[in-house]
Formats: structure tokens, sequence, C-alpha cells
């Protein structure tokens, strides 16, 4: 399946990045050679098979319902996460204003 | 059969409802990081950098949201997936730090399931109606953005963000804004009994996704809206009152409904669609790389089973069942978890204080709980304090009454003392002088002096006349200061008029 | 004192603890090389004071009689994809540019907490997407190797190409590196050192940028084995912050090292052969055949009949996590904000991952975008995490007849950095034989076995059972001590 430049563009704007003229040209073929490579997957059939969910046999951990528990994971910490903020007011993220 | 219709221009339309409701599990931290659920913090001060999605972080499941999850499930004795997975749902927003939210999509903790919504003649629901529940996943919330606070800018505040939601997806299977009410309210309820959501949909713990459209009664299902996070029980009602008959309007002007995401205006009881959200559709789902598959031990959920208590509808059953209650103080009893249980720890101290069963006592208690002492409580107003409402204190004033000792109106009195002094009833009554006279010599004083006052009166009565019996207790009543023992009045008055 | 720099972690730690030489000296010896280095471009930041600061504690141990550490005042290279707390980590990328994590990774803590010091964070592909370290923001590294003859740059291979190059270089004793399709093992093999990937698992993932979250591993990069045992022993271990972690004790890698391999089955997968690789290349795997034979191990036989497909199977799972990985880089809580006049939140982001994301990122995050995106899910991801499968269950048939599996790493040496920029298809095929161990979560490495005809060393990869890094890092032993391969680049920079 081979796409077009306008599907590279609705790729793009769904991921969120701007993409000149330039640079949909660009990617348009190479996407396309990627692609019709990943293709030959289509080959093996799969029928019988599940698709691989853990990598290495293992289960899923639950853990307590502690707050805090370890200051790592837990909240009471705003400097650190305001720290490296482009813009960070009156203890909030500020970001440009929303019309919903 | 729910007999809603709109009565449009060109004939009658059916209203088709389905409720996404998003419920806040109960849980000191959040789904996937330690940080407090707590409401009402500063902004950003519940936030780890896990829920700030920082490089790096991962996500690590909280049990206790997992076993609430479950817990509920089997309240709605719904199927319990021992295996399920997390996916991840992408899309891009200032609430969402990390650029998707952690939910169900392909194996959801809980399968179907049902609730059954109580007939209401009144909300023209004329018998119980079993509505479908298609699923219950968990999920992260988001966090909130404020608009307000700066010209150019909007605020984010995380503090939300990663708190564990359980999604509860009915089916399609509501007809009328009644049944749409009932159904949340019940939910509610069934939450509130778990223990899994406190209910509270003012501090946003609890909020629905209101799928509706129209047809024409027993066609194909129309095209439905979804309006967003609709926050009360009435603000669910008034979206689909308001959104049917937008449809209807529509539909009957050659228009047609557009799928789409819509919002409600609670200042004018309208929707409006969502333009913020109109390109976020192609959500990309695919399991959560981070977080292995989530398997369910035997164990595990036998815990959960084991937990839970009994739920309203076999609460309701009981209650008229074995306790003899009538079908409107059982359902009164049983609609709220503070409710009920204050009822049953008071008939339990009322059986034992009065050495009875509870089934004999029930009534007595029901009645005292759901009228009487509400009454004086509410008539006191600030000078009650309702801690001195102790289950104690009012099951030692049922006794004396049960007893004769007092009459309803003293126990009344009584109660009011209680509540305002936190005064022992017992001693309420023998320093208030608030206890009957059971004691035959007055009574048989007071009776006599009364017959011989009123010879006419005791022909009349004698010559057929039994209406006045009750003029002979009023005037007994009345000598005694309202103070005799009714029971006993009545059985002297009997011996001695003849 | 420059001689210190030619020691190996066992060396400096063994040399420290018994007194031969301070920790200190160690990491001013160090600190100068890795000045005096610049030229290699390994480095995004150098943090010689930090390298100091664990040095002088270490010897202050020393002084009370405190137990050094498994790493006691060996300093090392930390790859920049590893969030230190208060130095910029920023995976290469501009999008990261001067983010100074409030944290530090589980891994580098462990590192810290085992003695060792940190000499800088080390360069990368951006995101560690690429084999060549031509695709960071902060410039290409260029490997200490120069191709016989020529004065041409070459890759130290990526993406932990600046751990790669600076072990090679002698500027740091040793390096983390991540693996998420071979980008452990590859540079490893393109620089002529020993580099070694865990079981899936082994190595905590918490504060380690993510890439492909399936497959990503932190694994040592030094020049010898026992090195590599020594540095993996500190980093592994369970961490309750990575529910992908696994709940097991680290063993006790380097008491257990032993290169006799008598009774061993060592599985040679057929289908490894393929068309285009390089004679070379061949040859070195027939050595190494024979050194473990000669080792004591039985040669065999085996097949991998799905290997052909692991390559394109990780080429669509690995960029759709990444997509998803990399959504939180939008501008809001750090890192790169471009907000042009009167654009709204959704520019910002588009204009944000524009300007903040290189050529392969963006075209990786296109490609998982795509193969998530509606109507293509099964077709592509769910068809790949199935071939995951197949790839897993042939591994899993093949160690029902062996121990552990020989391979080349690479299907090439190393090549001047340009020669494949301008084609990603030529860059992916690179990790050919690298993916699929990294597709099943299988313990490899990569260990250097001799020079080509240029002058460039080739590597050769063990793969072992899930869990059993023991018997990777024996095999891996075996051919050290045969291929006694002591070759070292010239020094030009
Ligand atoms: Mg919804
Ligand atoms: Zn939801």
């Amino acid at each position: 399946m081979s796409i077009d430049r306008a599907t590279v563009a609705k790729i793009a704007s769904l991921a969120r990045i701007q993409m000149s003229d330039e640079e949909l040209d660009r990617m348009e073929p190479e996407l396309n050679g990627i692609l019709k490579w990943v293709e030959q997957l289509g080959e093996v059939d799969t029928s019988a098979v599940e698709p691989m969910t853990a990598v290495i046999p293992n289960t899923l951990r639950l853990r307590a319902d502690v707050v805090d528990a370890d200051p790592k994971t837990g909240g009471s910490r705003r400097d650190d996460v305001l720290a490296n903020a482009p813009v960070a007011e009156h203890g909030f993220f500020g970001v440009p204003k929303v019309i919903e | 059969m729910s007999t809603y219709r709109i009565q449009g221009a060109t004939g009658e339309w059916e209203v088709v409802i389905g409720l996404e409701v998003h419920a806040q599990v109960t849980s000191n931290s959040k789904l996937f990081s330690g940080a407090s659920t707590a409401f009402g913090a500063e902004p950003n001060c519940n936030v780890s950098l896990v829920d700030a999605a920082m490089p790096g972080m991962l996500p690590v499941p909280n049990r206790e949201c997992i076993r609430q999850a479950v817990r509920t499930g089997m309240a709605i004795e719904a199927q319990i997936n021992k295996y399920s997975r997390f996916d991840r749902k992408n899309y891009f927003y200032a609430d969402l730090p990390q650029g998707y939210q952690i939910s169900q999509l392909y194996h959801p903790i809980v399968g179907e399931g049902a609730l059954t919504i109580d007939a209401d003649e009144k909300a023209g629901i004329p018998e119980d109606k079993v509505i479908g529940i298609e699923r219950i996943h968990v999920e992260q919330d988001a966090g909130k953005l404020m608009h307000d606070q700066h010209p150019t800018m909007s605020y984010v505040d995380l503090n939300r963000c990663g708190v564990a939601l359980m999604e509860i997806v009915s089916r399609p299977d509501m007809r009328s804004p009644a049944e749409a009410g009932a159904y949340v309210r019940k939910l509610r309820t069934i939450l509130r009994y778990v223990g899994s959501c406190d209910g509270n949909m003012e501090e946003g713990s609890m909020r629905a996704d209101v799928n509706v459209s129209v047809r024409r009664p027993g066609e194909e299902f129309g095209t439905r809206t979804e309006t967003k996070n609709v926050n009360s029980v009435r603000f669910v009602m008034q979206t689909i009152e308001h959104e049917a008959n937008r449809q209807v309007d529509v539909l009957e002007s050659g228009g047609k409904i557009v799928q789409e995401t819509r919002l409600f205006d609670p200042n004018t009881g309208t929707t409006r669609s969502m333009r913020s959200k109109e390109d976020a559709h192609d959500y990309r789902y695919f399991p959560d790389p981070d977080l292995l598959p989530l398997e369910l031990d035997d164990s595990f959920l036998d815990e959960c089973r084991t937990s839970l208590p009994e739920l309203p509808d076999a609460k309701r059953a009981r209650y008229t069942g074995e306790l003899g209650l009538s079908d409107y103080n059982a359902r009164e009893l049983t609609a709220e978890v503070e409710t009920f249980a204050r009822f049953e720890t008071l008939l339990a101290a009322t059986a034992t204080a009065l050495g009875k069963a509870e089934k004999d006592v029930a009534t007595q208690v029901a009645n005292w709980a759901l009228s009487i002492a509400p009454g004086v409580l509410k008539a006191l107003g600030d000078e009650a304090n309702p801690a001195n409402s102790t289950a104690e204190a009012q099951a030692s004033i049922l006794k004396m009454q049960d007893a004769g000792e007092i009459s309803g109106g003293q126990a009344k009195e009584i109660y009011e003392i209680v509540l305002k002094t936190g005064r022992e009833p017992g001693e309420i009554a023998e320093t208030e002088g608030l206890k009957q006279v059971s004691d035959t010599g007055a009574i048989e004083e007071a009776i006599d002096a009364i017959i011989a006052a009123n010879a006419d009166k005791v022909a009349e009565y004698r010559g057929g006349k039994d209406k006045l019996f009750g003029f002979f207790v009023g005037q007994t009543m009345k000598a005694m200061q309202g103070k005799a023992n009714p029971a006993v009045v009545n059985q002297i008055l009997k011996d001695k008029l003849g | 004192m420059t001689e210190l720099t030619n020691l190996g972690v066992k060396e400096i730690r063994d040399g420290v603890a018994g007194g031969d030489f301070t920790a200190r000296e160690v990491a001013e010896s160090f600190n100068a090389a890795v000045a005096a280095a610049a030229e290699l471009n390994a480095f995004i930041v150098t943090t010689p004071d930090h390298a100091l600061a664990a040095a002088d504690a270490v010897d202050a141990k020393r002084a009370k009689g405190d137990d050094l550490g498994k790493m006691g005042g060996v300093p090392i290279g930390m790859k920049d994809l590893f969030a230190t707390q208060g130095v910029q980590t920023t995976a290469a990328s501009h999008i990261l540019e001067g983010f100074k994590p409030q944290y530090e990774s589980t891994v580098s803590q462990n590192l810290w907490d085992a003695g060792a010091g940190m000499l800088g964070k080390l360069n990368l592909d951006q995101f560690a997407m690429g084999s060549s370290n031509e695709t960071s923001y902060f410039g290409n590294v260029s490997s200490p190797w120069r191709k016989a003859g020529t004065n041409a740059a070459m890759s130290p291979g990526g993406s932990s190409g600046g751990s790669s190059a600076a072990v090679a270089a002698r500027i740091v004793p040793a390096a983390t590196g991540t693996d998420t399709g071979g980008s452990i093992r590859q540079p490893a093999a393109f620089t002529g050192i020993c580099g070694i990937k865990p079981t899936y698992g082994r190595c905590s993932r918490w504060g380690v940028v993510a890439f492909a979250s399936s497959l990503d591993q932190a694994g040592p990069m030094a020049r010898s084995v026992e090195d590599c045992a020594i540095m993996l022993e500190a980093m592994a271990g369970f961490d309750p912050k990575d529910s992908t972690s696994l709940d097991m004790p680290v063993p006790a890698w380097e008491a257990g090292l032993n290169a006799d391999l008598k009774g061993k089955k060592v599985g040679i997968p057929r289908e490894y052969r393929m068309d285009g690789t390089d004679q070379e290349i061949l040859d070195s795997w027939e050595r190494g055949k024979e050194w473990l034979r000669d080792a004591g191990a039985e040669i065999v036989d085996v097949s991998l009949p799905h290997t052909k497909y692991a390559l394109p199977a990780y080429y669509i799972v690995a960029p759709a996590e990444a997509s998803s990985n990399l959504a939180r880089y939008d501008g809001v809580r750090y890192g790169l904000r471009e907000l042009p006049d009167g654009a709204g939140l959704q520019d910002m982001y588009a204009e944000t991952r524009e300007a903040g994301f290189g050529d392969e990122v963006k075209r990786r995050i296109i490609i998982g975008t795509y193969v998530l995106s509606a109507g293509f899910y099964d077709a592509y991801y769910n068809q790949a995490q199935k071939v995951r499968t197949l790839v897993a269950r042939d591994f899993n048939e093949a160690f029902a007849q062996c121990d552990v599996i020989l391979a080349p790493t690479t299907p090439t040496a190393s090549f001047p950095l340009g020669e494949n920029s301008d084609d990603p298809l030529a860059m992916y095929l690179n990790d050919v034989f690298a993916v699929p161990a990294s597709l099943a979560g299988l313990p490899a490495m990569s260990v250097p076995g001799m020079l080509n005809s240029d002058g460039l060393p080739l590597g050769l990869q063990l793969v072992g059972r899930p869990f059993d890094e023991q018997g990777v890092l024996n095999a891996g032993l075996a051919i050290q001590q045969r291929a006694g391969f002591t070759a070292q680049p010239e020094k030009w920079w």
C-alpha cells in the first residue's frame, strides 16, 4: 500500500509535527520505501499466532495504595515538577489560551 | 415500557440513551503513581514526576484501584475478566501530559453486567427495568485547564491527572430522561454501597457522557451525539431533553444528525458542538508497552467478593420480607448508605434494649428514623447537635415509649433535649417530669370525678353514643396534665363506663 | 599518570582498593583525557566535578576501611539517555536542550551507589534512533578508529556511539549504553569493545528516556568481558518503580565467569548467513566457532526461520511505541517551546515538535503514527507483534538444542560518517543480526573478534536464554581469551 502526500500531511498533523512542502516532498518517497519493505510481513501466516504481550514471561505487579510511599513517584514536589517549565506562573503551567 | 415520546410536527419520536459514567475510584493515591488524590489541594501539589510525564517515568498500577473496579463489577453481577490489559489512547491536549491516556479498550477488566432501575410511577417508570452494562474499564483522569486567570494564557493544573476512574458504559437501553436519571441515581447508590466511589458529583467524582439519538418508535437507531462531562442527575436529564428536541427539529426540517461531541451549558440548559475535539478521532489505541497484562488470581477475586456488602436490591428485599417494613420505608431506608447504616445500628440497639427480635421492633424504629427523629432535628435547626443523637440514646427513648413510661409526645420532647444537651434520656424523663402516670389509683380518682361531673354524657354513652368515649379520654388526659398512660386510661374508662 | 587511562574497570577497582593509586588520581586522569578528546564529540556535557566528588567519597571510605562498592573509584561515561539529577539530560535532541531532571535514573543511581563517578553525558543518536551516531542534535560522534590509509571520520555505531567511541578511545574505562534493536552491540562491534544487553527487565527503565518501551534495555560497554560482568552487576536489579522489572536477585556474574565450555552446545543459526554479508564478517564467524570449539563447546546447527522478518517487525513495533512515547515532548512542562505570534495550543505543539525533533525522529514518529492509525493497526502493528511471537518461538526452539547462539554482530564493519545517512533502509540493515534478540528480550553480547583488512574491528555476537547472562558472558570470555584482541586505535584527536 503506498501513501500519497496528502496522507503524509494528515499523519504529520495527527503526530503534531509541522511540515513544510519540501519536508513532505522528501518524506513521501522515504515513507513509501519503508512501508513497502515492512509489508513483506504480510507473507507470514500468523492466523494461529497471538501477538506478543510480555517479552519475558512476567506478570504485572500491583503496588499498595499508599500516598508518597516513595518520594520518587509521590506528589508534594511542585517545585520539581515546575522546575523546567517554559512558562510557570502561580503554581500552574502556562499554555496559549485554549477555547473549548 | 416507557411511553416517553417527543411530539414532533410530523409525528412521535422515541429517544434512545446510553450513558458512559466516569466514576472516580476511591483510593488514597493515583492509579499509576503515589501522589495523593485529595480534592482541593493547591495547584500542582498532588503531582508526581510520573503524573507530569517527565522523561523516563513509568506507571505502576495501584492494587486498590483494581480491587475497587472488580468489586464494582461484581456488584452489577458482571463478568470479571481475569485477563485484562491497559491500552494507550493517544491525543494531544494540555491536560494530558503523556500525550496519551492509559485506558482499556481491547480487554477491559469488567465485561457484561446489568443494573435494575426501580419503578417510579410519578416519574413515568411504570415498572422495574433492567439496563444493560456493556463494560467497566479503568483509566486515568486528566488534569484541569483554567481559562479565566490570564488574558492570553490558560493555566494547567495536573492535580487530578492520573487519578483512577472507572468508565461504566451502559447499553443504549434507556428511553426517557427519567430512566437516565434513575439509572445514574441507582448507579451512584451501588457505587456508594460498594465504597468504590464517593459519588460526589459536585466535586466531579461522577460525571456522565450522554449519548442521545432519536428514532421513530420501533425503527433503527438514529445517529447519536455524545455530550461530555455532565455532572449532575438534573443536568443529565436536561441534556437529554434538549438534545432530543434539537435532533427532532433538525430531522424534521430535513437536516441530518452529525455524530459529534457536544458540551452542556448548565446556565442555559442547552448543548453545543465542541470544536476543540473535532480532529481527535484517530486515537491510535495500542497496548501500553510499559505495562504487562493484568492477571487476577482466584484469591484476589475471592477477597473482592467476600468484602462486598449487602447491595441495595437485596437489602430492600430483606427489609420488606424479613423485617416486614412497608415498601415505601424500605426504599427510603436503603437509598443512601448513611441512612441504612444509621437505621441498622439503631435497630440493633433497640432490639437489644427491648429484648425483642429486630423484626418485632423494625416498624417502630423505621418510623422513628424516617419521620419522627428527622422532624425534631429539623425543627430545632441550629440548636441541635446531631452528634448527641447516638443509637444508645434513641434506643433508650424507644424503650421507654415501648414500656409505656413515656408518650409519643414526651419521646419527642426528650429527644429534643438530648439533641440540645446530650443528656441521658432516662435522666431527662425523670428530672423534667416527662413521664406518663400508669398508677391506676390516680387515674381512677380522676375518672371518677369526671363521671360524676358529666352524668348526662355518661347516660348518652351508655345509650349507645360510642363516639363519646373520646370525650372521656380527652377529659381524663386533661385532668392528668397529659401524663397519663393512654392504654391504662382506656382500660379503666372501659371498665367504669361499662 | 596517563597510564591510568589504560586501565579497565576491574584494574581500577582493585587498584584503588589495594591502594596502588587513589580514586581521585584516576578521576583526574580521565577528566584530562576527556578534555583532550573534544574532537571525538563523544560527550554532550562533561561533569569533571561529579567524577572528582565520587572519587573523593571513595577515597574517604577507604581511609575509614569501609566497603568501596562494586565499582568503587571507577569513573564512567553516562549515555545522555539516563536522567541525571541536576545535570542536563537531552537524549541528544534539541527538544530537551537545557532540561535538568530533578531525579536520578535507577541505573545511574545504582552505579553511584556502587562507588562509580560520572565523567559526563555521552552523545548518542537522537532519542537513541540511529545506527551511526549521525542523528544527534549535538553533532556526529567520530569513531577513534580510522580505515587504514584514510583520514575519513568513521561511524562509532549507534545509538550508543558516544559510549563506544569513548571506551575505545580510552577516555572512559566503561560507559552505560542502551539497546533497543542493537544499540549496545552494534557500536561495540564497530569500535572493538565489549557490550552486553541483559535480559529485558534486568535493568530498570525508570529514568531512562524511552524510545520503545518493550525493547529498551540498559547495559554496560567496556573493554573486557570481566568489566562488563562487574558493571552489569552494579547496574541491574529489581526496581518496583518499573513494572516490567524482573523481581529476581542479581547473580554474581563476575564470580561466576568461567571460560571452560565443556558440555556446552553453541548454536549456529543458518538463516544468519545472508546474501550480501561481508566475506570478512563470515570469516570472523568461522574463527568464532573455532575458538568456542577450542574452549570445549560442541558446535551445532540451529534454525531461526523468521530471522528475515525480524527487522521489518522491529521497524513497525519500535516506531509505533516511539510515536506514543515521544508525544510528551510538547513544549508544556519542560524542554523547547516554539510559540509563534498568535499561535494556539495545537500550533505550539506542531511548531515545537517540528523545531525540536531531528529528521530520523520525525520519520519514525510518522511511521509509528501511521501504523497505529485507524484501519492499519491489524495489518501492521498486530501483525508485527505476531511475527515477534514467532521470532521468540524460534529462539525457544533453538535453545532446546543449544545453550548459546553465536552469530556476527553486524553485517559490515564501521563505515565513514555520511555514507549511509541519506538512505534510511540501508542504515536500518545494520541491525539485521542484532534485532532478533531484542525482539525476544534475550541477553546478547558483542565481543571483538578481529580486525578486517581495512584495520577495522569486527564483533561476534552471543545470544543466550532468558536470564542466562552468565552463559553469554562465559562464551564471550572464551572468545576474548582466544581472540587476543589487543588492537587499539591510533590516537589522532
Ligand atoms: Mg466517552
Ligand atoms: Zn473515559
